[in-house]
């Protein structure tokens, strides 16, 4: 194998750096909480560092989605084998990892994030130790839903982020942080069931040659649920088009659906955002959202074309309420971060819309919409936070006035919320455009009725702005400080890929197109019962 | 390529990049720096002396149409079987493209200069100035764009830029919702320009103009879906030139400092939209460009209406504006392309004029904008007084100054259009405008600089500002003299500029160029050896019809304008300076029409009461829709699901439990009961056990 560090390779290593980290934040005695920063610091620094490398050593032009050549990185291994289990016959698993050009703009976004979140997490008050175990854990959990291509290994991985992720609300998270966390839990839990369900439906259909033994036997290879061919034509899921892949698809959506979220499974949304701590908030929006939408272009689009092409209006339709809903939601919003969490909704309504487009642009806008709104949203939340620590308060009508007293900090807030606002030059203008550019070839009406959020955006958004930001200050705000160094570490990367996105966003859709091509060959193809293309 | 037109785009990047890194340096080093106003200022001249030298080669120099450089910024790649997914931008530079270089800079630098004195010791000086430099460059974006991507880019960092310096004092909430709303309000128009811009890529595949004009006249693009096309894309215009019904946001933005003013608010960025229409134009259909004439009509008559009413001395010009830019509009639309170009860069100058002696006068009077508290100015501000003259004189239309030339072929244009398509109420407005521009104007100079000082004290404080406010005056002047675009004072066909500027071919398929059903009619009466008949079998007539109509009545439209004109400027000295007639017993006589006036029409009520509370209340109600219905469901359903657990968990005390407990209890009674037959005695057993056999003989016995 060519991309090994120490005889393991490179998505192994960007996968569990983090629980080495954590390892070591295990063994570090309770009193030396630096020590324990710096290692989820270094931590998450070398996986940035090897997205980093993988990124540059990414080739561009191949294919991926259902083509096992057309993935890079690739570290396939047989991980459980059970010879012969009580009904599940002989039960095999393998870790399957690889990257193609959907996952790898979501693998830097997980890298990325995770390490803006420790420098976020800088001034956690409280059990370091445990925080900073369950931060990298969850880390962990988050990069390998991203490269699993076993649908085990995925289910486990995404299982794996859940708990950390209730602790990190339910112990470190503001006043109503039981409730939240318990509420994002139960939530997620019951997606997760629904996709533990179709998975095991999956299995049963599907069987394969075992390339090892020669044997015919089930299979989680995501990659084989995605040929036709590979199903038993006996099995619940076998055909194109029947009832009961319907229902496994409608299950599998909901699944996701909560994740992302959308309308109506949102609400946990606002209330994990309100109480959780700052950098939770950030990893929240910044990447595990992106799962529900990665979800469907990797689990349910391949798998269930021909679902994807029927429901695909439907999910048009969602995408327009999630923008137009989640914006009016934000704009009657007092608590900042409330609002940013109702226009994560909004904004993660221009993903579906994109993608339920089912064409080259719309598809690709809403990928590059994930990433973008991943980075935007992140430095949202960051910013919150910073007024946060030392205001102690979010609401928009306490504020006023702060561009006089916290220049460096307006200035970035400023390009934040333009970003988000859409404005040409920034990164998300490039992503709505090409969504709404694929929308409009498919659903116009849905687009043009969408539209309405960018007007929405813009209003909710320089609103709150004034609010906070213009007018006369207070004078209980007279001795607020500008963004410290820490916090700038944490913003200005953000900021950078927002400007270098927004001008030449080529960097980002270059890897991904030929992959997201493929998708949509793939989707048409297989889902109107052709045959699947190599 | 050729060499020299290769070395024009170097120079137009040039002029694009110059003020964005004058921006960049002084966003980043602005406190570093030592007189940063000065850097900006500096750009701003070498960014107009290119613009000059671009502008001359291209209009006097070089014969070819356009000078198009294309690169490729999006590729996409391709589906198997499908045409791939490609984006490409450029600049072109065309005449249009060139002269509107040199407005943009030349009105740019001026306005530069003169805040070196108007915003002196402004607390945030610098910000000012980057601010400026980065609406330069947004500006001079569109002014360059080739292609529609380009141009709604530039277009909204235009608009954020507006929004920016609109907000530039933002500590008075007026100043900050004003910015708010000029952004929401363009927005809007936006929105519409967006999706003008999808159906058109949706059909032809590419943004590029050239690309966009010859798939339409390839026919990939026609019939509704063009006219939609065309009608949405000037909903761009409507909201950055705010026409009707989207004006509303301009007189708001006079909260933003007078320079800005004068270059955002009334010279460039709100002559972008003007600028948009000619750049589509030969995409527009007939039904297109009727709707445009139309609302150019209805905004130049609404708001010349508005401005009369009014007393604060921006607020008549941004009103004036409006009603300038009502006319730019209408001239697209009525066919008169190259006088509504013209108008947009004659109006540049006197208007900026009207707004940087405006500015001059509230320095003076030390941030008075109010009209009323002005007056016998002329004696203190001579300079001020004259420059203010010319402008009044230019945007009146009387002979010698460049509004005349430009204001004449727009109301010959629209007279023609009228008497030709029977749109009798377009010419109507035209000229009545005239009127009450040359009215609302002459109020104005005679309110600030005739008769008597009405605040003494203002007053005796009030000079003649300084030379770097004054200059830009004086330049701005002499550019509304006639003799800069035409060397014949009363006819400008003949002058270099509508000679550079002439009407684009349109590229719309015949039948839909002229669907003006009446229009055909009368024209084929008038002129029957100039029809035509198109492929698909319907008749079409040719525009030279429209030439020789325009010919026609050239004179009788140029008589009628300055008869208005003059009627204008003499009824405001009747009322205003002779006082013949008392201008509070008008406003009495009148006052029902005059509070409607002075309010604006009420459209910002109308909104308010409409677009705005309609939003937030449906935001507020979906705010409780989410907390209480949504989240109720989920609350409630937990609730069932806590209630459904307690039951279970008393089925399972009281009912498994207590079944365990009475089975227990149960054999515990049977076995109390049983332990009475344990006696320990044998010849109990045996007799048990002996009846036992008997019971087990006599049951086997039946089988």
């Amino acid at each position: 194998m060519q991309y090994q560090f120490l005889g393991i390779g490179y998505l192994t290593w960007i996968t569990f750096l983090p629980v080495l980290g954590m390892a070591v934040v295990l063994l570090i005695p309770k009193a030396s909480t630096n020590a324990m920063k710096w290692t989820a610091l270094i931590a998450t620094v070398l996986q940035l560092v090897v997205a980093a490398v993988i990124w540059i050593n990414f080739k561009p032009g191949l294919t991926g989605i259902n083509d096992p050549n057309g993935f890079q990185f690739v570290e396939k291994y047989r991980w459980i084998d059970l010879p012969g289990v009580a009904w599940f016959g002989h039960v095999a698993v393998d870790y399957f990892l690889g990257i193609d050009g959907l996952s790898i703009p979501m693998v830097i976004l997980t890298a990325l994030i995770s390490f803006v979140g420790v420098v976020a997490s800088w001034n956690i008050n409280k059990a370091h130790k445990g925080y900073f175990a369950l931060y990298l854990l969850l880390d962990t959990g988050m990069m390998g839903v991203f490269v699993a291509l076993d649908m085990f290994l995925f289910y486990v991985f995404w299982e794996l982020m859940l708990l950390p992720m209730y602790f990190l609300i339910g112990i470190w998270g503001g006043p109503r942080r039981e409730y939240a966390a318990i509420k994002f839990f139960l939530y997620t839990l019951f997606g997760s069931v629904l996709i533990l369900l179709v998975m095991l439906a999956l299995y049963f259909s599907v069987v394969v040659k075992d390339p090892a033994t020669g044997q015919m036997m089930h299979s989680f290879d995501m990659l084989a649920m995605m040929n036709p061919q590979n199903f038993d034509p006996n099995s619940l899921l076998a055909g194109i088009g029947t009832y009961w892949r319907y229902v496994a698809f409608i299950a599998l959506f909901i699944g996701f659906a909560i994740k992302v979220p959308i309308f109506p499974f949102h609400t946990w949304l606002p209330d994990a955002h309100v109480e959780a701590p700052t950098a939770i908030s950030v990893i929240l929006a910044g990447v595990l959202l992106k799962m529900g939408t990665y979800g469907f272009l990797r689990v349910s689009f391949p798998i269930f074309p021909d679902a994807i092409l029927k429901f695909a209006y439907p999910l048009a339709i969602l995408g327009f309420i999630n923008i137009v809903y989640g914006a009016l939601c934000a704009m009657a919003q007092t608590d900042f971060k409330k609002l940013i969490a109702y226009s994560s909704i909004s904004h993660m309504g221009v993903v579906l819309l994109g993608i339920a487009a089912l064409n080259t642009q719309g598809v690709a806008g809403g990928v590059l919409q994930m990433f973008n709104h991943g980075v935007v949203t992140a430095m949202l939340f960051l910013i919150v936070g910073v007024i946060y620590d030392r205001a102690h308060t979010r609401g928009l009508n306490d504020f006023g006035g702060l561009a006089n007293q916290m220049p460096v900090y307006t200035g970035i807030m400023t390009i934040a919320f333009f970003a988000a606002i859409g404005l040409p030059g920034l990164s998300e203008f490039i992503s709505e455009l090409l969504s709404y550019l694929g929308a409009f070839q498919a659903f116009r009406w849905v687009a043009i009725f969408s539209s309405i959020g960018i007007v929405l955006t813009a209003g909710y958004m320089l609103w709150t702005l004034q609010r906070v930001f213009l007018g006369q200050l207070p004078d209980k705000w007279k001795e607020l400080s500008d963004v410290n160094g820490r916090e700038l570490v944490a913003l200005v990367p953000l900021m950078v890929v927002v400007i270098i996105l927004g001008v030449y966003p080529s960097i980002m859709l270059h890897p991904m197109s030929s992959t997201l091509n493929h998708l949509v060959d793939f989707v048409h193809k297989v889902g109107t019962g052709m045959t699947a293309v190599k | 390529m050729s060499p020299i037109d290769s070395t024009l785009i170097h120079l137009a990047f040039a002029v694009l990049l110059l003020p964005l890194a004058g921006f960049t340096l002084l966003i980043f080093f602005g406190k570093r720096i030592p007189r940063q106003d000065l850097i900006e200022t500096g750009i701003l001249f070498v960014a107009l002396a290119i613009s000059i030298y671009i502008m001359v080669q291209k209009v006097f120099f070089i014969a070819e149409p356009r000078i198009d450089f294309t690169f490729r910024w999006l590729d996409l790649g391709a589906l198997i079987g499908h045409p791939g997914f490609t984006i490409d931008l450029g600049i072109a530079i065309d005449n249009i493209t060139a002269i509107m270089l040199v407005v943009v800079t030349l009105i740019s630098s001026l306005v530069h200069l003169f805040s070196l004195a108007y915003m002196e010791g402004d607390v945030r000086y610098s910000r000012y100035y980057a601010y400026l430099g980065f609406f330069s460059f947004s500006m001079l974006g569109i002014v360059l764009s080739n292609n529609f991507l380009m141009m709604y880019a530039f277009w909204e960092l235009v608009g954020i830029s507006s929004y920016l310096l609109i907000g530039h004092w933002y500590e008075k909430k007026s100043a900050s919702d004003a910015g708010k709303k000029a952004f929401i309000v363009n927005r809007i128009g936006d929105v519409g320009f967006f999706i003008g811009i999808m159906i058109v890529f949706t059909q032809l595949h590419t943004f590029l103009f050239s690309g966009v004009f010859a798939g339409i006249a390839e026919g990939h693009l026609s019939g509704p879906l063009l006219t939609a096309a065309g009608i949405l894309i000037f909903c761009g215009a409507v909201g950055k030139s705010a026409q009707f019904p989207l004006h509303v946001w301009l007189p708001d933005a006079m909260e933003g400092p007078t320079p800005v003013s004068a270059l955002i608010h009334a010279a460039t960025m709100v002559a972008a939209g003007v600028y948009l229409i000619a750049r589509v134009f030969p995409m527009l259909t007939a039904d297109a460009l009727t709707v445009i004439a139309y609302i150019g009509a209805i905004t130049a008559f609404i708001s010349a209406t508005i401005a009369i009413a009014q007393n604060d001395i921006k607020k008549v010009l941004a009103y004036s504006t409006v009603s300038q830019l009502g006319y730019m509009v209408m001239a697209l639309g009525v066919d008169a392309y190259s006088a509504g170009f013209f108008h947009l860069v004659t109006h540049a100058a006197f208007k900026a004029g009207l707004f940087l002696g405006s500015g001059s006068v509230i320095y003076a009077m030390h941030h008075e904008q109010d009209m009323r508290q002005m007056g016998g100015l002329r004696k203190k501000m001579p300079i001020t007084y004259w420059t203010f003259v010319v402008f009044s004189l230019s945007i009146s239309g009387i002979p010698l100054t460049s509004g005349f030339l430009s204001k004449d072929s727009i109301l010959g244009g629209s007279l023609a259009y009228g008497m030709l398509t029977g749109n009798y109420l377009i010419p109507i407005i035209g000229y009545s405008v005239v009127f009450l521009t040359a009215m609302y104007m002459f109020r104005l100079i005679i309110m600030t600089f005739h008769g008597e000082p009405r605040d003494v004290h203002k007053y005796e404080h009030a000079k003649e500002s300084p030379k770097v406010m004054t200059i830009p005056l004086i330049v701005l002047a002499s550019l509304s003299i006639f003799v800069f675009y035409s060397f014949n004072p009363l006819n400008p066909e003949k002058g270099w500029f509508l000679e550079s500027v002439t009407k684009p071919e349109s590229v719309v398929p015949g039948y839909q160029k002229y669907s003006w059903d009446f229009l055909q009619v009368k024209l084929v009466e008038k002129h029957p050896g100039e029809t035509g008949v198109t492929n698909s079998g319907e008749t079409f007539v040719t525009t030279n019809a429209y030439q020789m109509e325009l010919e026609r009545i050239h004179y009788t439209g140029l008589f009628l304008s300055l008869a208005l004109a003059l009627l204008g400027i003499f009824t405001a000295f009747l009322i205003y300076d002779w006082k013949k007639i008392d201008a509070e017993k008008l406003k009495q006589r009148v006052k029902p029409i005059h509070t409607f006036l002075y309010n604006k029409w009420y459209f910002d009520e109308l909104y308010g009461a409409t677009a705005v509370a309609g939003t937030l209340l449906l935001s507020k109600s979906f705010a409780w829709f989410d907390a209480h219905v949504i989240d109720g469901i989920v609350n409630g359903a937990a609730t069932l699901i806590r209630l459904w657990s307690r039951l279970s968990g008393s089925f399972d005390h009281y009912v498994v439990d207590g079944l365990v407990n009475f089975s227990a209890w149960f054999t515990g009674l049977l076995g109390r009961g049983l332990r009475k037959v344990q006696t320990g005695r044998v010849q109990t057993y045996i007799v048990f056990a002996l009846l036992g056999v008997i019971v087990i003989f006599y049951v086997f016995k039946q089988f």
